[in-house]
């Protein structure tokens, strides 16, 4: 298979992980908290929904519970950091751990399998072509569904408390509860992506979250950098950060194809995503560093003017 | 309106650092009361804003807003009795969202948050006349985000928005503070305008004793978390900085002169 073969499975690879990325956007870029919950969050959807499907229960049941599941980690992230008044990112982390012990008890051991052929799947990688437009149709739903929800009362005040909690709680919004929504929703929507991925693949693995706040970050950063000329409206941000997904997994494939040592793909994932959350950072140091070399200048002329 | 009963805060307690904020502070505002405060650094004038707004709770005493007592509840319940206006132009907007979007949130200050979209048609036109009387043509703006507004500009809004919703009590700490000398006036004098219009019970510190003087109908001069001076009525309105300042030297014993600078 060419490199051209394997496009179409990296698109909807990339869409997958791309829902991810929303449920991260959600946290990181709303509610400005690097939520590491993910990493454990995606394999509970895809153990939750796997479990109930081998089980026989009804496959859009299953997803829902996979979502609600997910919610549930988030919010027991929020109560973290909320009630007990942990750091946000440590609050994931112990999340994070929490669910890998959950996530072996759910599925009973480290991995399941949940072949297409025996069970009724909504998507497998062994029809591209359908998995692709169902993918298709859940991201447009997905973005529908937060684009009204963010722009509602409720919604509005959410995005608030990420923007400036001072001025949230002086308007009279709870920020904690708020915080632990917002994380809840991320989560659900994060667990969506893993069990979508479960049916995909084939299977639910304890590992297969390992390293999801990375990619989830790298397509929000690709989907920011390639379309924030146009991206002003929300829906079309979070379209972004779905199209990010996809280029993700199309130069993962690329990378794959020119023969690099797949061992080697996190570090480099990693790496990029480190670069791109620098350059805020690298810019304000360098342009500090302009204004100390004009500085002599300006001084001269003020005291020229006095 | 306000009563804050015996009212004592005490900072980073048992610690090096300890600082005794408020000590058994008891204050009454009248409705309509326009109050200024004034004293050095450290006195107690912001805490005792912050108390009301409940930002953190008192360790002991009780605070009581319209006959209810809130010294329990938290601050984003209070917030339905409070409008609030910070020093820093930064704390009282949303940057990142656009200025109706502002307005929306404060005008649900207060009521439940539904499922409703989140400005609608009929609130914009009420926003764009609320918008006029600032008249720092904002109006034409309202889908710009707040961010791109001047330190002036977001402080004007922010007092729009403390009073978009009429509040029991607004509390003002030091919010032209951080404003040049113009536009902090142009500020003030908005102060005064809506206060005066929705007749609201007002608490405003400030550094800037002529400030305290000119503004408001009562004064009061706070030291190591103590009322040292509470002067109301014509009395108040035959108050001169030096009269001020001397009063200050003689209650505290101490010196204003680290805030001489800021006298204007």
């Amino acid at each position: 298979m060419g490199i051209f073969g394997a496009i179409p499975g990296a698109v909807a690879q990339g869409l997958i992980w791309g829902l991810m990325a929303i449920g991260v956007y959600i946290t990181y870029k709303i509610l400005d908290i690097a939520d590491l919950t993910v990493d454990g969050s995606i394999c509970t959807g895809a153990a939750v929904c796997t479990m109930l499907v081998i089980s026989g229960v009804n496959i859009w049941i299953a997803m829902l519970c996979a979502v609600l599941a997910g919610a549930l980690t988030g919010a027991l992230t929020g109560a973290f950091h909320t009630l007990l008044g942990i750091p946000a990112i440590l609050a994931g982390i112990l999340t994070q751990l929490i669910l890998w012990s959950l996530n072996l008890k759910i599925m009973g051991r480290a991995n399941q399998a949940l072949s297409a052929q025996t069970y009724p799947v909504i998507l497998t990688q062994l029809n591209i072509t359908n998995a692709l437009i169902v993918l298709a149709i859940f991201t447009i739903v997905v973005i529908a569904i937060l684009y009204w929800f963010f722009g509602t009362e409720a919604g509005s005040s959410i995005r608030a408390t990420g923007c400036n909690l001072n001025m949230s709680r002086a308007q009279g919004i709870n920020t904690n509860l708020n915080k632990i929504i917002g994380l809840s929703i991320s989560n659900g929507i994060v667990a969506l992506s893993g069990a979508l991925l479960a049916q995909y693949q084939g299977f639910a693995d304890i590992n297969m979250g390992r390293g999801a706040i990375v990619i989830g970050l790298a397509a929000v950063i690709i989907g920011e950098v390639i379309f924030s000329r146009i991206a002003r409206n929300f829906a079309v941000k979070l379209l972004s950060v779905a199209f990010g997904g996809i280029i993700y997994y199309i130069v993962y494939q690329v990378v794959i194809f020119l023969g690099l040592d797949t061992d080697l793909l996190k570090m480099l994932s990693a790496l990029v995503v480190a670069l791109f959350l620098g350059v805020p950072h690298l810019r304000k140091v360098f342009a500090s560093k302009f204004k100390n070399k004009s500085k002599p200048q300006e001084e001269i002329q003020d005291n020229a003017e006095n | 309106m306000l009563r804050i009963k015996n009212v004592t805060k005490t900072f980073n307690p048992g610690t090096i650092n300890e600082k005794i904020a408020l000590n058994r502070i008891n204050f009454h505002m009248k409705p309509g009361d326009f109050v200024t405060i004034i004293g050095g650094n450290g006195a107690g004038k912001s805490t005792i804003l912050n108390a009301t707004a409940g930002v953190w709770p008192v360790d002991s005493g009780e605070i009581i807003i319209d006959g209810q007592n809130v010294t329990g509840i938290p601050e984003y319940k209070r917030a339905k009795y409070l409008g609030r206006v910070f020093q820093d132009p930064m704390i009282g907007t949303a940057a990142d969202m656009e200025i109706e979007e502002n307005l929306a949130l404060a005008y649900r200050r207060g009521k439940r948050r539904t499922l409703k979209w989140g400005v609608s048609k009929k609130e914009k036109q009420f926003y764009k006349e609320q918008l006029k009387t600032l008249e720092l043509g904002l109006e034409d703006r309202m889908t710009a985000k707040v961010g791109l507004l001047s330190g002036g500009q977001r402080q004007a809004l922010t007092l729009l928005m403390a009073t978009l919703n009429t509040p029991k009590i607004l509390l003002l700490d030091e919010h032209t503070a951080a404003l040049d000398p113009k536009t902090a006036a142009k500020v003030l004098e908005l102060t005064d305008k809506i206060i005066e219009e929705k007749q609201l019970t007002a608490l405003m510190v400030t550094h800037n004793m002529k400030d305290a003087i000119l503004h408001g109908n009562r004064l009061i001069m706070m030291n190591n978390g103590k009322i040292i001076l509470d002067i109301d009525g014509e009395e108040k309105k035959n108050l001169t900085v030096e009269y001020l300042l001397e009063k200050f030297v003689t209650a505290s014993g101490e010196d204003f002169s680290n805030d001489r600078a800021l006298l204007g």
